[in-house]
């Protein structure tokens, strides 16, 4: 009852406030749909949106808003404008940026798509826009024993937020299973197996909301790596030394009480269906020298498949993962060099090799991408199609002398879409490489000089 | 300043001295690559990692070491063990092993090449054991020339019985302390062949380093005493034994009471009085020397009559000190470990917790064969080359065999000590047996290719024909064996030395002479027995010594079987129990478990407190409430289990269960060893006492075990489980691993108290509220 008490505040607040609110009117939004995918637990949402400038003056962008429980979720926005119609669609990718309203309503965050040509007055135009959000399905009873299945909470508005006005929009839930427990009813409703529908609705105020719950069940594997250290070290000897730190930890409901083998083993259908042992990471293809351990040695259960498009390590924690349990391991690989490094035509030489985590369907709270160069490397820069926290560091490596310049990527929330290539420019002198070889010749040299001296030279201050 | 010697240089000798100069130089390098590689089966056929329990702990060790540096780790209280008592590590711990160890590391990271700590503690013994053939070379030299020295090196590089404790991962004290023992008796044989103070001082810099890494320092303190004694006795005193003698214990003393574990105990203790007892003896013959040097014989005759009546009261009286220091001691001065060492018996009558350990057990007859293989064989021999001549050296080497063969005979793992004795005794004898025969071949193929020339031709000639002659092919033959590469330098070796006296000693060595057909034949036996004993190491090396014992494999049809249940657990635990929860388990698996776990234990491999072992023990052997009871006083929050049933892995917790239960009841009666006894076999099925089937142990054990397939058949005991149905009430499992061989159970908390029970309580305390005021009143 509470919370309806305050979700009605919400309401009244948002129309409050909406008053005070100005924001490019001159928009509208003649028809929207929205069809979010519930079935892991990266929640997918896919936004059609068709446009109007009903205003005087060409519109160059436009708004999309967040509520403020979902802004901090969300792992990534990506907006395409439809040309054509039915199958001579193309898309166009636009350029979508955080925008800053201090002014906002009940702290409703904002992107600005840029539009590819501004809108003129009257102008349609359509929108795809995908939208990734994480953490955002809550596990409901919290903690679980062994034999229950997982149900979650997924919380949203039945109505999209938007600062334009909607003249109609309808809004799909799609669940991993046709077990719902419970959803918020807001006419018209209805479910239909896995799908749920809300809408359409007609002609909503801009910034409209209205909260919904929808209880359901989730068994899917809740993977969760709370911090990955990538390291890739390049090698001009020809290859590239990825290592991979993972802290990987199970973010569905608790497991509560015992842990029984026995049933875990004899009644797997049942027993533990929220729980995973199995991972699956894409390598790039021509993957050497794979590896994979832990702090305390090897882990044995692990299989590789190479290809020529990807290569598939398929591989179990030492032991299942049941809600909350942690576990870490270590992947290490090596590629050739020849694959990801080039020559730019100004001379410089850049690495394209692929951010992100390659555990499929994984959400990684902390990335942290290290690219060691080679020793005597000089005016590193990363070149990313998002924003990174950027920075550089030292590292001594095997008869190191200055160092070796490693350049440090990080990134919080990263979902498998952020699997993109990136690329990081330097300039290297190739000469460079013979330092250590000639080190070692001219150690050993010395050794062997020093002990001929030392056998020819005759110590004794007597003569014998 | 340039060539001392240049003319002997073009000389065909000089060049021959400086040929095999290098190659036993090089052959001695190979040694020390064979002695590396052939203890790296372990990493190739496994993976690099740490072995068994005792080096997880010195790795934990040298992991703190390399972290916090030196000053915190002599002061180090680690809190993760023997919980609530705690353990003082630094003052507690032989750090020769720790420190080298830290010392590599930091070396190899100062110079940028970063290894991590793991890796240097794996490669530790290895690298050791390539010492360890070196310093064998060096004294087997010092003893009976370098052609022995190569052939015991060769013989001590792959010797199985050290490889079963110093392979890859292998990092425990005896890595390190094989090399530090050898080449202290290097030193004090170099000292005594030379006489030189230097020597001396190096030896008793080795010795402190020995007694930095090993608890077996107290052989070389009571064995070099003996030797000295032993050359006093026959007659073979000279300033050379003082100097190799008084220097040692005077220095050797000081620094080992320089180590914390050792501290007084170098002067204290009845290990170290026999070295004391000869260091007075050495000074009295010293003295007699002297007095018989500056005195007439008449006059020396009067002073031995009074020095022997005064010295023999001086005697007493340090005698009757000693006998009442080590009487007054509760084990007679001599801890319990060495006890047993003298008396077999000992330590199975009155110590369990050292009787329980089965490297403490005397050794099988078939175990030798296992260890020191062909060189049991050869050892005899060399005893009588040793004898011919005797000299102070191999005198030492000689008694040196004599006491490893007693005390590995007490207890398996001093079969390590005798290895090296072994071998040096075998290359001797190899050495010896390898001269007598080609030296008669030799003789023999030179008579009858040119009799009629004299002996200078003679020997000229004779190295001519070796190389293209029949005396060749053994000699390739040897070569294509490519372990016998060290008699060949040998040969080399010893050939200069023996050609000058070759013409003068012609009539004695052709007393020596032997067929020509009798010693091809035995070259080639020789030859065969050492190949023998290579495929025989290689195979052990491989075969027998190689598993890390923290991960089982098995051999099945469809491949490899890899059983990595014990650190599927320890990681569990590590990753999913708070940091400060305390683990209850058998002492086997403490040091695995602060290691690997990072949680505090009870009880681990470090048994220095008997009760707190029989208290877990008792524990274990409980039923469950009174268990219950004793691990909550304990604040333990998991009880860890090792069970072998489902897999048939034997050395389980079942298996060890007796022990537990005579621990136990040793401090604790009563916990009676005959209630868990069936007519005196111990047994687990239904014929089991109900004390067995209703101990904690078993319970653990067994939970649930029989939902596995229908019978809960036990595949060690081979045997139908004898109590099969049953719930626990105090416990609840939280953690099987995959092949069920680690079972951790949690302890429930304590239930909430029943109303009535409450309400009675209630009154209770409040009629105690209620006469309480009534007391105070009159105060107010």
């Amino acid at each position: 009852m509470a919370s309806r008490i305050w979700i009605f505040a919400v309401v009244v607040a948002v129309f409050l406030s909406l008053s005070s609110f100005s924001s490019a009117q001159d928009l509208q939004i003649v028809n929207a749909e929205r069809r979010i995918d519930l079935s892991s637990h990266i929640v997918k949402a896919f936004l059609t949106l068709k446009v109007e400038n009903i205003g005087k003056d060409p519109a160059a962008d436009m708004l999309l808003a967040f509520p403020p429980t979902q802004i901090k979720n969300l792992a990534m926005v990506q907006a395409l404008a439809v040309t054509g119609k039915k199958k001579k669609k193309t898309y166009l990718p636009l350029d979508v940026k955080p925008s800053e309203h201090p002014d906002a309503p009940n702290d409703a965050g904002y992107f600005l798509v840029s539009f590819a040509s501004p809108l003129g007055p009257g102008e349609t135009v359509t929108l795809e826009v995908l939208y990734i959000l994480t953490h955002s399905l809550e596990p409901f009873p919290v903690e679980i024993t062994q034999s229950e299945s997982q149900l979650v909470y997924y919380r949203d508005s039945a109505v999209i937020l938007s600062p334009y006005h909607i003249k109609q929009q309808t809004t799909f839930f799609k669940t991993p299973s046709t077990r719902v427990e419970s959803f918020t009813s807001i006419e018209p409703a209805n479910r239909a197996g896995k799908e749920i529908k809300y809408g359409p609705y007609e002609d909503r105020a801009p910034h409209s909301y209205a909260p919904v719950i929808v209880h359901f069940e989730n068994n899917s594997p809740f993977a969760v790596v709370e911090e990955l250290v990538r390291e890739i070290e390049i090698s001009h000897w020809g290859s590239l030394q990825i290592t991979e730190n993972y802290r990987l930890t199970h973010g569905g409901a608790r497991h509560k009480g015992v842990f029984s083998r026995v049933e875990y083993q004899s009644r797997r259908s049942i027993s533990g269906s929220s729980s995973f042992n199995a991972l699956l990471a894409v390598l790039p293809p021509r993957v050497n020298s794979v590896y994979y351990r832990d702090d305390i040695g090897n882990i044995s259960t692990s299989h590789l498949r190479t290809g020529f498009k990807k290569s598939e390590l398929e591989f179990e924690p030492r032991y299942p993962l049941f809600g909350g349990w942690k576990a870490t391991f270590v992947i290490g690989y090596r590629v050739p060099l020849e694959d990801y490094l080039f020559e730019a035509p100004d001379g410089r030489r850049y690495l394209n090799f692929t951010f992100g985590c390659p555990l499929v369907e994984t959400i990684v709270n902390k990335l942290t991408l290290k690219v060691v160069l080679p020793e005597g490397s000089k005016d590193p820069s990363a070149v990313l199609p998002f924003t990174v926290n950027q920075d550089l560091q030292v590292k001594y490596s095997y008869l190191d002398i200055v160092g070796r310049t490693v350049v440090v990527l990080q990134k919080d929330n990263v979902v498998p879409t952020h699997n993109v290539p990136f690329q990081v420019y330097y300039t290297f002198k190739p000469i460079y490489m013979l330092a250590e070889p000639l080190m070692l010749v001219s150690a050993f040299f010395s050794v062997f000089v020093a002990s001929l001296a030392y056998v020819h030279i005759d110590l004794n201050i007597v003569k014998k | 300043m340039a060539t001392l010697e240049s003319p002997p240089l073009g000389t065909p000798s000089a060049m021959r001295s400086a040929f095999g100069t290098v190659l036993s130089a090089l052959i001695l390098l190979l040694i020390g690559v064979l002695a590396f590689s052939i203890r790296l089966f372990s990493v190739i056929k496994y993976e690099s990692v740490i072995h068994e329990f005792d080096p997880y702990f010195n790795y934990r060790v040298t992991q703190f070491l390399s972290k916090n540096g030196i000053y915190e780790f002599w002061n180090w209280f680690d809190d993760r063990t023997w919980y609530p008592l705690g353990r003082v590590i630094g003052g507690t711990v032989y750090p020769g092993l720790t420190l080298t160890a830290g010392t590599i590391w930091w070396a190899l990271n100062a110079i940028n090449i970063p290894l991590s700590v793991e890796t240097v503690c794996v490669f530790t013994a290895p690298v050791f054991s390539a010492f360890a053939s070196w310093a064998t070379y060096l004294l087997t030299k010092e003893v009976k020339g370098s052609g022995a020295g190569l052939a015991a090196a060769a013989l001590l590089a792959m010797v199985p019985s050290y490889i079963s404790r110093s392979v890859a991962g292998s990092y425990d004290n005896e890595a390190v302390a094989i090399f530090a023992l050898i080449f202290t008796f290097y030193l004090y044989i170099k000292t005594l062949n030379t006489g030189s103070l230097f020597y001396a001082t190096l030896n008793a810099i080795a010795y402190f380093y020995m007694v930095c890494s090993w608890g077996g320092y107290t052989f070389i303190i009571n064995l070099i005493p003996m030797h000295v004694l032993l050359c006093i006795v026959t007659g073979r005193y000279s300033p050379r034994l003082y100097i190799a003698y008084a220097p040692l214990v005077v220095l050797g003393t000081l620094l080992a009471a320089l180590v914390p574990v050792v501290g007084f105990n170098a002067v204290l203790t009845s290990e170290h009085f026999a070295s004391f007892l000869v260091f007075i003896i050495i000074h009295v013959v010293a003295l007699v020397y002297y007095i018989k040097g500056i005195l007439s014989p008449k006059m020396f005759k009067v002073a031995v009559t009074l020095v022997v009546s005064i010295g023999l009261v001086v005697c007493l009286i340090v005698v009757a000190v000693l006998v009442a220091l080590v009487a007054s001691s509760p084990t007679g001065g001599w801890s319990g470990r060495s006890l047993s060492l003298l008396d077999p018996t000992y330590a199975s009558k009155y110590i369990p917790i050292i009787a329980s350990v089965s490297e403490h057990q005397p050794p099988t007859w078939p175990s030798y064969f296992m260890d020191i293989n062909v060189l049991a064989f050869l050892v005899p021999a060399g005893i009588i080359a040793c004898f011919s001549p005797l000299s102070d050296a191999s005198s030492f080497v000689v008694l040196y065999i004599v006491m490893s063969v007693y005390f590995s005979g007490v207890m398996v793992r001093l079969m390590l000590v005798l290895a090296p004795a072994a071998c040096i005794m075998s290359g001797i004898a190899l050495s010896q047996a390898f001269d007598v025969f080609t030296a008669s071949i030799k003789y023999q193929l030179g008579r009858s290719a040119n009799s009629k020339d004299d002996a200078e031709d003679n020997t000229s000639t004779n190295n001519a024909p070796k190389d293209d002659s029949s005396s060749g092919k053994t000699d390739k033959g040897e070569e294509v064996a490519k372990e016998r590469p060290s008699k060949k330098g040998k040969k080399k070796e010893r050939e200069p030395a023996d050609k000058p006296s070759v013409k003068s000693k012609i009539l004695k060595k052709r007393a020596l002479v032997l067929p020509l057909e009798a010693s091809i034949v035995a070259l080639l036996l020789l030859i065969m027995l050492g190949a023998f004993y290579v495929i025989h190491c290689v195979w052990a090396a491989a075969e027998a010594y190689s598993a890390p014992s923290i991960v089982l494999t098995s051999q099945s049809r469809d491949g490899l079987h890899v059983f990595d249940d014990f650190r599927e657990s320890y990681a569990w635990l590590s990753h999913n129990t708070d940091v400060d929860d305390k683990v209850a388990s058998w002492w086997d698996y403490g040091y695995q478990t602060t290691a690997m776990a990072n949680r505090t234990v009870i009880v681990d491999n470090n048994t220095w407190n008997n009760t707190h072992i029989a208290t877990v023990g008792t524990a274990m052997s409980s039923p469950e409430k009174a268990a219950w009871e004793i691990f909550n006083s304990l604040d333990v929050k998991y009880v860890l289990v090792v069970f072998g049933g489902l897999i048939g892995y034997p050395s389980d917790d079942i298996n060890k269960f007796l022990w537990m239960v005579r621990i136990g009841g040793g401090v604790f009666p009563h916990i009676k060893e005959a209630d868990y006894l069936r007519d005196g076999n111990y047994r687990i099925d239904s014929e089991a006492t109900p004390t067995m089937l209703n101990c904690l142990m078993y319970k653990l054990s067994y939970y649930r075990f029989v939902e596995t397939d229908g019978k809960g058949y036990d595949r060690v005991r081979r045997t139908e489980i004898g109590k099969k149905n049953f719930k626990l009430t105090h416990f609840e499992e939280v953690f099987t691993s995959h092949h069920w061989m680690v079972r951790i159970y949690k302890l429930k908390p304590q239930k909430n108290r029943i109303r009535g029970r409450a309400k009675k309580l209630k009154l209770k305390t409040s009629s105690g509220l209620d006469s309480k005021p009534a007391k105070k009143n009159p105060w107010i």
